[in-house]
């Protein structure tokens, strides 16, 4: 109990708390722009592959980080579009569809990194993105600055569906289509559009693992945080504020086990202490979202001229 | 020229259906025009058309003598047309003032001038009457309120021309009344506004002009002044039609079938909870229980079969405690119509005959060792087909390719045939046409003839009064008094809707 008190007073901890929330905050954001637009978007683990690798795959070949972030935006958003193809403007079910975004996507990916690097050992790296030394806050100096800007689009977020007229019919596309469409208002391109800027920034989440917490590309590294993204954002009840607060918990959560598996000295097998914050996600979900008003039209696809 | 609207040669077709053949009609300023016809008539697809919902095959349409562009929503908006659904196209989740601004602004627009928008509501909601919290969420409001969101919806784009769709289908009589007043309040502004609708009694009340569409075709254009009921109906239906009889009451024995005592249930479908709800119903009765719906019926109609669960209270089936569970409802020969037929009533992908024995497959009439005896089912359900006046090509077809009207009959026919003893008729004839209406209403006579107990839920307080022999109201969960429909005023029910109190109604009725 002493030892976990003290993690609160442990200034590397926070630091690790904020690295490990950052590609959630882009990631559940960006599940939160689909959705609200009432499109599921189960993409979200292979797209983030995608950005991963594409995001560096940019910068090993010479061009600036920014622009590997940009690349993977642009990766996640054409998996966005084929996403959006397949559900709102044909509509299969979201669900498969999803899944097999994920799917295509991890696999491209892979085959992609074998094609290009057949021989290689240790992966190669990159120089990766630097500390914010320069900035006089303490732990936010130790991030990079992709934390700050994940940090400053949940502010954006919230002015754009609450003070926009677009962000209002965002909203309402994911409430009512019908709403929308009376109003003269085309739903297939509003969600389309949703879908393919919610999918660049899970694009953007990926990008973060190998430009900013590592400096190379290998398998399985985003590692479900694509699915705790999706459960994240019915912990925060599709609002942005809450989507920030719900990923810094689950890096809280995530961090704290990492370091009791270092002092705990072994006594239980580190997989329980591996389970701990997924544990505690279904536990405050449990709490959360029994009461949570999901975007009424979540997963209906809308067919123009019918009810 | 005066015409506010012209509708020239409007034809449009679904596959081989003609929704709408070679329709014109006019609609002057300041003038209420009445749409009448049966379901399905064509009038929600000729106003689908003129809103730019659909794009019609021929004809034209003009707006204040300029030609409107067909298929676009935002042209008719801007020309001034606004449109009223019958199902209303609202998001529950978002506030008023979201619902009423939603595309009013260009969506490339940095910010949302939310203050000025507030207050042209406000002016809006004065100057027309219609008084509304522009930030209650739309969900918290009743169905009248968010009536009067949508017409502020309108009148806020500048609507000219107000198209309102069943607007009265939902509304208690109190409410009727009100929009109505609402709506002489439009016209005197200068507004014209077309009021589509299937209630006679409504139409000669409201319009100065009326056009009746059957099967499509414009059959009737008059002055409402010149147009009588019955002259309406023959239009409408296109033959002879008699009035609704009310139905001599029957000679209700003591057997008490159904009785409920103090029954509380909550559901997550339903938003309003049952509260207190008492009831008896004896063999050879049909007790109506009227409201405007959502406000517990459904909730009713299921605890009693089985559906939901009480939270306090009993539920008594001839005298014995009854276990809420819907087999043993279905054991006990407890009949069950429900309200949405396509969904709970029947499986649409399921063929007409695998329906026809669904609730009974279990039965040793139909299956055997868990094996279901096809060859037994078909036959019952052609027995049903024959005796029930089910219209079909084929019972091997889904049953999704069946009219409303006869999935109605092929739900019925399942359920009488079984001769119940306590049949839950749930809406049993919404949105039907009138023959349909009327097999229906005869076979559920019959069966009260025949001794069975029927409790009848329907908002068609027509219907209520032509079958029912007592009545009960419903209301925010709340169940009145069961009282003899002669008891009963179209004034007393309304105000028992509105969930007014006992003694007032009292007093009205008296």
């Amino acid at each position: 109990m002493n030892e976990f008190l003290s993690l609160l007073i442990d200034h590397e901890f926070w630091v690790a708390v904020l690295r490990i929330a950052t590609p959630l905050i882009f990631g559940t954001l960006g599940v939160l722009l689909c959705e609200r637009a009432g499109v599921l978007n189960l993409g979200i683990e292979g797209i983030m592959v995608a950005g991963a690798f594409i995001g560096w795959l940019t910068v090993y070949s010479g061009a600036g980080l920014w622009f590997g972030v940009l690349a993977a935006a642009l990766a996640g958003a054409v998996f966005g579009a084929l996403h959006a193809l397949l559900v709102v403007r044909l509509p299969l079910s979201q669900h498969v569809a999803g899944l097999g975004i994920t799917l295509f996507a991890t696999s491209i990916s892979y085959f992609a990194y074998r094609v290009i690097f057949p021989k290689v050992d240790s992966p190669p790296k990159i120089q990766a993105f630097d500390d914010m030394s320069w900035l006089p806050i303490p732990i936010l100096s130790e991030q990079t600055p992709l934390t700050l800007v994940a940090m400053s689009l949940v502010p954006a977020l919230w002015y754009l569906l609450y003070r926009t007229p677009l962000g209002l019919a965002l909203r309402a596309v994911g409430e009512s289509p019908q709403a929308v469409e009376a109003q003269g208002i085309n739903v297939v391109r509003l969600r389309t559009g949703a879908v393919i800027a919610g999918s660049a920034l899970m694009g953007v989440a990926g990008s973060f693992l190998t430009l900013a917490a590592f400096n190379s590309f290998f398998f399985n590294m985003v590692n479900g945080r694509g699915w705790i993204c999706v459960a994240l954002i019915v912990f925060a009840s599709w609002r942005p504020g809450k989507a920030l607060i719900g990923a810094l918990l689950f890096a809280f959560f995530d961090a704290a086990q990492l370091r009791l598996q270092q002092s705990s000295g072994g006594v239980l097998p580190y997989q329980l202490y591996l389970m701990l914050p997924y544990v505690l996600s279904i536990v405050a979900l449990v709490l959360v979202a029994r009461k949570a008003a999901y975007p009424q039209a979540l997963m209906q696809p809308y067919v123009k001229g019918t009810r | 020229m005066n015409a506010a609207l012209t509708l020239s040669n409007i034809t449009k077709r679904f596959g081989d259906l003609v929704a709408n053949d070679d329709v014109s009609l006019s609609l002057d300023k300041g003038e209420v025009l009445a749409l009448l016809g049966e379901n399905g008539a064509g009038k929600s697809t000729l106003m689908n058309i003129l809103f730019g919902h659909y794009i019609p095959d021929s004809g034209s349409i003009h707006v204040f003598g300029e030609p409107l562009t067909p298929g676009d929503p935002r042209a008719a908006i801007a020309r001034g047309v606004g449109m009223v659904h019958q199902h209303f196209t609202l998001a529950d989740n978002l506030s008023v003032l979201d619902n009423v601004t939603l595309g009013t602004e260009s969506l490339l627009s940095l910010r949302a001038s939310r203050a000025q928008a507030t207050a042209t509501l406000q002016a809006l909601s004065q100057r027309f009457g219609l008084q509304i919290d522009p930030y209650a969420l739309v969900r918290t409001l009743s169905v009248g309120e968010k009536q009067r969101v949508e017409i502020l919806k309108a009148l806020y784009r500048g609507a000219k021309i107000l198209i309102l769709d069943e607007p009265t289908s939902v509304l208690t009589p109190q409410e009727v009344a009100q929009l109505f007043a609402t709506l002489k309040q439009l016209v005197a502004e200068g507004l014209s506004i077309v009021f589509i609708s299937h209630k006679l009694d409504e139409v000669l009340a409201i319009s100065h002009r009326i056009a009746v569409l059957r099967s499509g075709k414009l059959v009737f254009e008059g002055n409402t002044s010149d147009a009588t009921k019955a002259m309406l109906a023959q239009a409408m239906v296109g033959r002879d039609v008699e009035p609704i009889q009310r139905r001599e009451a029957s000679h209700a024995s003591a057997d008490v079938v159904l009785k409920l005592d103090a029954v509380c249930a909550t559901s997550v479908e339903s938003r309003v909870a049952l509260r207190d709800a008492s009831l008896e119903i004896y063999a050879g009765e049909i007790v109506a229980i009227a409201g405007v719906s959502g406000n517990g019926q459904t909730l009713l109609a299921d605890v009693v079969c089985g559906v939901s669960q009480v939270t306090s209270g009993e539920v008594k089936f001839k005298g014995k405690p009854m276990a809420l569970n819907v087999r043993e409802a279905i054991a006990h020969g407890i009949a069950r119509i429900p309200e949405d037929r396509q969904h709970v009533g029947s499986v649409a992908d399921l063929s007409v005959w695998e329906n026809a024995v669904l609730p009974r497959a279990g039965d040793v009439r139909f299956s055997r060792w868990g094996v279901l005896n096809a060859r037994a089912a078909r036959a019952h359900t052609n027995e049903l087909v024959h005796a029930y006046d089910v219209r079909l090509a084929s019972i091997e077809h889904p049953i999704r390719k069946l009219s409303g009207g006869n999935i109605q009959k092929l739900i019925l026919g399942r359920e009488l045939s079984e001769a119940p003893e306590l049949i839950v008729a749930a809406q049993p004839t919404w949105g039907l046409d009138v023959g349909a209406v009327a097999f229906i209403h005869s076979q559920l006579r019959d069966a009260a003839a025949r001794g069975a107990a029927v409790l009848l839920i329907s908002e068609d307080l027509d219907e209520v009064f032509a079958l029912a022999d007592r009545i009960a109201v419903m209301s925010k969960g709340c169940l009145s008094e069961a009282r003899a429909a002669e008891a009963w005023t179209m004034q007393s029910i309304g105000l028992a809707m509105a969930g007014e109190s006992d003694a007032r109604s009292e007093r009205h009725a008296a």
